[in-house]
């Protein structure tokens, strides 16, 4: 126990302070985020990640967002093991055929009003598996998609940005 | 001398014809009658070898038929063992009699070619990865098949194994899971809290790679193989080029080789450091999770920094590598190195004194060692169950040759041995980039591409974290690739966490499920 205690103390707090270069994008990105959702979203967005037939390079990063450095959770920003809560889906592809039910299911399970974001190029477009017998391409092609996130994978300073921006655009539905 | 061809020669004289055009030369091509494929697996069985692989392959475009190819291995030996299959007669001996790993090999041969297994120990011909919703004549694989279809739906039912009695229920889970983690279907038949059976379904994240690939340029085909399963980018990448540059033969520079070990090194640190983690993390002890991924994180931007991605995407190339070193970046290693160190012994220390996360990581979810040996298990999951098996060690390429990694293979077989086998090669791994990157050649990190000679074929293994990946290349025409055969080791460890979890309680199987972490994309393909 006191080894554990001397470790925490050690560490201190790692997240993002107001750090240099690229990253004081993060805090910038979170400030503003931090707004919207409470502004929005009643102080918490609540996501639902589906991967619907990634490489699972898109997911390394959306768990990078949870890690202490990123934190997302401290702009509001928490994910749920169901649809039911969810008030986002972030949905990585390319959309495998047999995944295609299992996608549409989850996004019938997810309460209106709802964001749908597609992540990585993959989810886009289909990326390098491009459109097949196996592969539907993006994820517009089976559910509507409101905002995208590029990247191969998109970082998580990337997927906070992202978010911002699907949740400060179209304002006109009340999530609240 | 390969011992496992002197073997087969011996049994089939003048009937086993060694195939041209097949390299490295170091692992033979035999191509037997396919009324004797079943004898040589007897064979094979007999002086010890497993099944490493087992693939179909359509060569209508080479004015043949179709093949089906077995790939044995025994220590540093591979052995491919090949018999042609008519158009006519689309059949083949099976090998599930004497080899585990075939039940799942045979029924997606079955399912993506159309080649039907005879003599199957329990007729199990249902579909694998493709799904019952698939039509029946449906095989991707098949030159015929046109990839660019949309595919009908059509109605069908997939055959559960079932237990019954009473108080006896079943759990389904999936295809999508409560984390953010891949898609796949768990079914546990249970009574209590006791797991009775756990049948896994895969295939929900199959994309076509490997049809994919007859689409793609050799310089593309990279590009995919390092999407196969974006945690082990580097290692795919590795594999892929490793058996396009045995099939052409190119050499890639030896700064190049260096560089390529050192990435495929920082992959190994970067998944065990975050995996650790979420281990201790599954037996609610979130501490670790979060100290570890800091670390993992720390890894991943200086990869960033130096090598342009924080996972090493397309940085494997072939010929080579398309990332050079610099001076100050070698000094940023060392150093991140030292600082990794310290931290890793403190928490590695935390986590080995820490009695409550010792109750539940200990005897908990056993593989045992017949089972791992049978089930022919790779990577750190074999080694945590006495198999010592690892391509660094037996097969080495430069500069694992001469800097050989230490091999840790543990015996108790639980979740803390899968656990403590990476904690020793995560020091390890530190160890061997150092010596690298001492020992770091000058000179070019690309060397110039020669294209394929129709119709040869070139096979390769690289130990990527998970462990063994096996990859087999077949030129077709000019510049044509007429197939790319993909082994991830998640291929045949899926099969060592369905026995792992059985008796052990259904809350213990996400630590079960995580101490072996195996990828659905690298299975699903």
């Amino acid at each position: 126990m006191l080894r554990i205690l001397h470790q925490i103390f050690r560490t201190g707090v790692v997240t993002e302070p107001l750090p240099a270069e690229v990253e004081a994008e993060v805090v910038m990105v979170g400030k503003r985020l931090e707004e919207a959702v409470r502004e929005r979203f009643s102080r918490s967005l609540v996501i639902r990640e589906v991967d619907a037939g990634s490489c699972n390079g898109c997911e390394l990063e959306i768990i990078a967002m949870n890690n202490p450095i990123y934190n997302c959770e401290r702009f509001g920003i928490s994910f749920t093991a169901s649809p039911r809560f969810a008030d986002m889906l972030l949905v990585t592809g390319p959309v495998s055929h047999n995944m295609e039910i299992a996608l549409k299911r989850t996004y019938d399970a997810t309460p209106d009003p709802k964001l749908v974001v597609a992540v990585g190029d993959c989810g886009i477009n289909g990326g390098i598996f491009g459109e097949s017998y196996a592969s539907l391409g993006g994820v517009e092609s089976v559910i509507p998609v409101d905002a995208v996130i590029p990247g191969c994978p998109p970082t998580p300073t990337d997927l906070l940005a992202g978010i911002l921006a699907v949740i400060t655009a179209g304002k006109e539905q009340d999530f609240v | 001398m390969n011992n496992l061809s002197e073997q087969i020669a011996a049994r089939f004289g003048a009937d086993a014809i060694r195939g041209t055009g097949h390299f490295p030369a170091t692992v033979p091509l035999l191509s037997i009658p396919r009324d004797g494929f079943e004898d040589a697996a007897i064979l094979m069985k007999k002086v010890g070898a497993r099944l490493a692989a087992q693939w179909a392959v359509d060569e209508t475009t080479m004015g043949r038929a179709f093949a089906v190819i077995a790939c044995y291995a025994l220590e540093s030996d591979y052995l491919l063992v090949r018999c042609e299959i008519p158009r006519d007669d689309p059949t083949f001996p099976s090998l599930t009699k004497k080899y585990i790993p075939a039940f799942r090999f045979e029924r997606q041969i079955e399912s993506l070619m159309g080649l039907v297994p005879v003599g199957h120990v329990h007729s199990d011909h249902r579909p694998w990865i493709k799904f019952e919703d698939w039509p029946a004549d449906a095989w991707p694989l098949r030159k015929s098949f046109d990839p660019a279809q949309k595919m009908p739906r059509v109605p069908g039912e997939y055959r559960w194994a079932r237990a019954r009695g009473e108080g006896v229920y079943e759990i389904p889970v999936g295809p999508v899971h409560a984390g953010i983690i891949e898609p796949g279907h768990f079914r546990f038949q249970a009574m209590g809290e006791d797991i009775l059976n756990l049948e896994e379904r895969l295939g929900y994240t199959h994309k076509g790679i490997e049809k994919r690939f007859e689409a793609l340029s050799w310089k593309d085909g990279v590009r995919l193989a390092g999407r196969v399963s974006g945690d082990s980018t580097v290692a795919h990448a590795l594999c892929y080029c490793r058996s396009l540059e045995a099939l052409c033969g190119i050499e890639p520079p030896p700064r190049a080789l260096w560089l390529r070990a050192i990435l495929l090194e920082r992959e190994r640190i970067a998944n065990h450091l975050g995996d650790i983690g979420a281990v201790a993390n599954d037996a609610a002890f979130a501490f670790l999770l979060y100290q570890f991924s800091r670390l993992k994180e720390t890894l991943l931007r200086l990869n960033r920094r130096l090598f342009g991605h924080r996972y090493l995407m397309d940085r494997v190339v072939p010929g080579g590598v398309a990332v050079d070193l610099t001076p100050e970046g070698t000094e940023a290693i060392l150093a991140e190195l030292d600082w990794l160190t310290d931290e890793f012994e403190r928490l590695i220390t935390i986590y080995d004194l820490n009695p409550s996360l010792e109750d539940r990581v200990r005897t908990t979810g056993i593989l045992s060692a017949d089972l791992a040996r049978d089930l022919g298990t790779v990577g750190f999951v074999a080694r945590a169950s006495g198999q010592p098996l690892d391509c660094r060690v037996q097969t080495p390429f430069p500069p694992y040759d001469r800097f050989p990694p230490s091999m840790t293979v543990l015996n108790s077989c639980d979740v803390h041995a899968r656990v403590w086998v990476r904690v020793c090669e995560v020091r390890d791994s530190v160890r061997l980039i150092r010596e690298f990157l001492a020992t770091l050649p000058h000179g070019e990190i690309l060397a110039k591409s020669i294209p394929p000679t129709p119709h040869a074929s070139g096979f390769a293994v690289v130990e990527g974290w998970r462990g063994e990946i096996v990859y087999w290349l077949q030129a077709g025409g000019e510049g044509v690739i007429n197939r790319c055969m993909i082994r991830d080791p998640s291929s045949v460890n899926w099969l060592g966490l369905e026995q792992a979890v059985l008796g052990n309680i259904v809350p213990d199987f996400p630590l079960c499920n995580k101490s072996f972490n195996q990828s659905y994309s690298g299975h699903d393909l």
